[in-house]
């Protein structure tokens, strides 16, 4: 390996022969080119969509309500359900021991807000001091709406870190009064969501206020739940089907719907949709390990290939340089050393191009499905020397082979 | 310095199988300049190929400057060609990618001897062919014989015991021949043993003994008057 002879005698090697060596080089490094660009999108699709579903509690369930489809007990179809406080109730009680989280909520659509001279266009909710965890939200200063807020009728406020940096641009935002239509809510706290922007361009008041200030009496617009933590998947599934089933047939009884109304209560389980991201991120997995493998098995392929026509081009070579006293470990050595190089030397150029497309163009992508696309970069160095050592070792079989041939026979290749 | 007893060779393919050598009994002294001749298929290129290693007997005993060559693993057998051995080929056989002089620095490459002492001594049996200034060039920017006589200097290189040349003169005309086989006869001057394979009579009376071969033995061994190769004798 130090034989700085052996060295020059394959540089010499190389020089002479770059087409060879280019076309080796060549398959070696868009074969690692493509393998970490993909390996890179598929973590890129894995982020996005797990963002996706970190924006919300994983084991969370939701209730809305919406007009009936289905006439029943002589009511006609297309009168609109909506739930209340007892309603919210009515689910509390009954699955006291079970529910981990619960808030009810009510909700406007894009609400002028402003500060000074700042303004802008939120969806406010009523919400009880559950729903932090529920939407899965950190608090970046001050705190959450509390039961305190609730009982006595607090105009407190949490706004989205969005809102905040719209409205108070990064200055102290904490005990300063906003105006959301109209009236003065005083700000306990700034949060942020991993959901983003969206998630973020909302502000929570106490559910009661909400109800209060909008005149809603003790109307509710959506219910959510989660449940305590189960030891299993499949545990926390069958719990929370169980409690989805339950909740829908009582509020069905409740309201005087057909059972077999699919539209007026709608309930959403967040676990079941989970399972579905889950599988989907292991599909996505398993498929682009899958590429990855058929591409360094083409990567092997094509550098096995090229070893077999490069020594059978060298053939009569190799005999010359037996008859003048070569001795076959040496022909070996010097094929195999010289594949090494080229092999070693573009599998890093092409490890080195496609991280360095990875770093610049990845930060930049941000569709809904793929966010960040990048590689573990012991993975892409493992990938290079596997590509390396089984270029070697499918040179090693015709090089072995070359080597071991009479000399008469390589000097009448032609 | 060459000594073979009862030499036999077949070569089988398939089913088939040739008896190319029936029993060769020949001596080589120091010094001595041989043409072996024969017509083709008389096994003469085998007989060159056994004695130049590349080949090994069946049957028989093969004596090269006092070490026995027999069940030679490949390693063992390079290294007695290069140390023992020159070889110069009909086709040449030069490396295509490398100039004259790196040609001729083979043999020394696989001596162990180091680049600077390499390149010296090649240099110096470029001169002795009258090629030095071609020393960088590649192959196929040389003629026939000038080829050959880069093949020369690269048999003459590792300093070997024997030459052994297969139809030296095969891919030349006439007085490229001459030229080359002067050139030849210079050396032979300088004491080194040479053994040419050729079926062209011209040739091999310029060496000093004549071995002929038909069907796989030898059937005249005789001493001739050598005629000089100087190049005022060609008509």
């Amino acid at each position: 390996m130090f034989n700085l002879e052996r060295w020059q005698e394959i540089f010499e090697a190389i020089r002479k022969n770059k087409l060879r060596t280019f076309l080796t080089g060549l398959s070696v490094a868009s074969g690692i080119f493509i393998l970490v660009i993909l390996l890179g999108i598929g973590q890129g699709m894995q982020n996005g969509v797990q963002q996706q579903f970190e924006s919300d509690a994983t084991n969370r369930i939701s209730v809305w309500t919406n007009v009936t489809s289905v006439e029943y007990k002589g009511l006609n179809p297309g009168r609109r359900i909506e739930m209340d406080n007892r309603d919210y109730d009515l689910a509390v009680n009954k699955n006291e021991d079970n529910i981990e989280y619960k808030s009810g909520v009510y909700s406007r659509w894009g609400q002028l807000t402003t500060f000074k001279k700042e303004s802008g266009s939120y969806r406010v909710e009523g919400v009880h001091g559950d729903y932090q965890f529920l939407e899965n939200e950190t608090l970046v200063v001050g705190r959450y709406i509390n039961q305190g807020d609730v009982n006595n009728y607090e105009k407190h406020a949490v706004i989205g870190n969005q809102v905040y940096l719209d409205l108070f641009k990064g200055k102290d935002a904490l005990g300063e009064y906003i105006d959301v239509a109209g009236i003065k809510f005083k700000v306990v706290g700034v949060y942020s969501d991993p959901g983003g922007e969206r998630e973020e361009t909302r502000i929570f008041i106490p559910i009661s206020t909400a109800q209060r200030v909008y005149n809603a009496g003790d109307k509710l617009r959506s219910l959510a739940f989660t449940l305590e933590k189960h030891d299993s998947y499949e545990d926390a599934l069958a719990a929370s089907e169980a409690f989805s089933a339950q909740l829908e047939a009582d509020l069905k009884t409740k309201h005087t719907i057909a059972p077999t109304d699919d539209r007026a209560v709608n309930v959403n389980n967040s676990l079941e949709n989970a399972k579905k991201f889950y599988d989907l991120n292991k599909m996505i997995r398993w498929f682009f390990w899958g590429v990855g493998i058929c591409t360094i098995i083409a990567g092997v392929v094509g550098v096995s290939n090229i070893m077999l026509i490069i020594v059978k081009e060298r053939t009569k070579e190799i005999g010359i340089r037996k008859a003048i006293g070569a001795e076959p470990w040496s022909i070996i050595g010097m094929i195999l050393h010289e594949s090494i190089f080229v092999t070693a030397i573009a599998g890093f150029i092409g490890l080195i191009f496609s991280l360095f497309l990875l770093q610049i163009v990845g930060p930049f992508i941000e569709m809904d499905y793929i966010k960040n696309p990048s590689v573990d970069f012991s993975v892409a160095i493992t990938t290079v020397i596997i590509l390396v050592i089984a270029g070697a070792i499918a040179g090693f079989f015709p090089a072995y082979r070359a080597a071991n041939i009479k000399p008469i026979e390589a000097l009448r290749d032609e | 310095m060459i000594e073979i007893k009862n030499l036999h060779k077949s070569y089988h393919m398939g089913k088939n199988s040739l008896h190319v050598l029936k029993g060769i009994n020949f001596t080589v002294s120091e010094g001595e300049m041989v043409s072996i001749m024969g017509s083709s298929g008389s096994g003469k290129s085998t007989l060159l190929n056994i004695l130049g290693i590349l080949d090994e007997a069946d049957e028989g005993t093969y004596t090269l400057d006092g070490t026995l060559i027999k069940n030679l693993n490949e390693r063992v057998a390079a290294r007695y060609r290069n140390k023992f051995l020159g070889f110069i080929f009909q086709s040449f056989n030069l490396i295509n990618y490398k100039s004259a002089l790196d040609n001729v620095a083979m043999p020394l490459y696989y001596q162990g001897v180091k680049r600077n002492i390499r390149v010296e001594k090649a240099m110096h049996y470029l001169e002795k062919v009258g090629l030095a200034d071609w020393a960088t060039h590649l192959p196929n920017e040389l003629s026939g014989g000038q080829k050959q006589r880069v093949a020369i200097a690269r048999a003459l290189a590792s300093d070997p015991k024997v030459l052994l040349a297969d139809e030296p003169t095969g891919a030349l005309d006439t007085k490229t021949s001459y030229e080359v086989m002067e050139l030849i006869q210079g050396i032979n001057d300088e004491g080194k043993t040479i053994l040419i394979v050729t079926h062209e009579d011209d040739i091999a009376h310029m060496t000093k003994r004549i071995v002929n071969l038909k069907d796989g033995l030898i059937i005249d061994d005789s001493i001739v008057t050598q005629v000089r190769a100087k190049t005022n004798n060609y008509v």
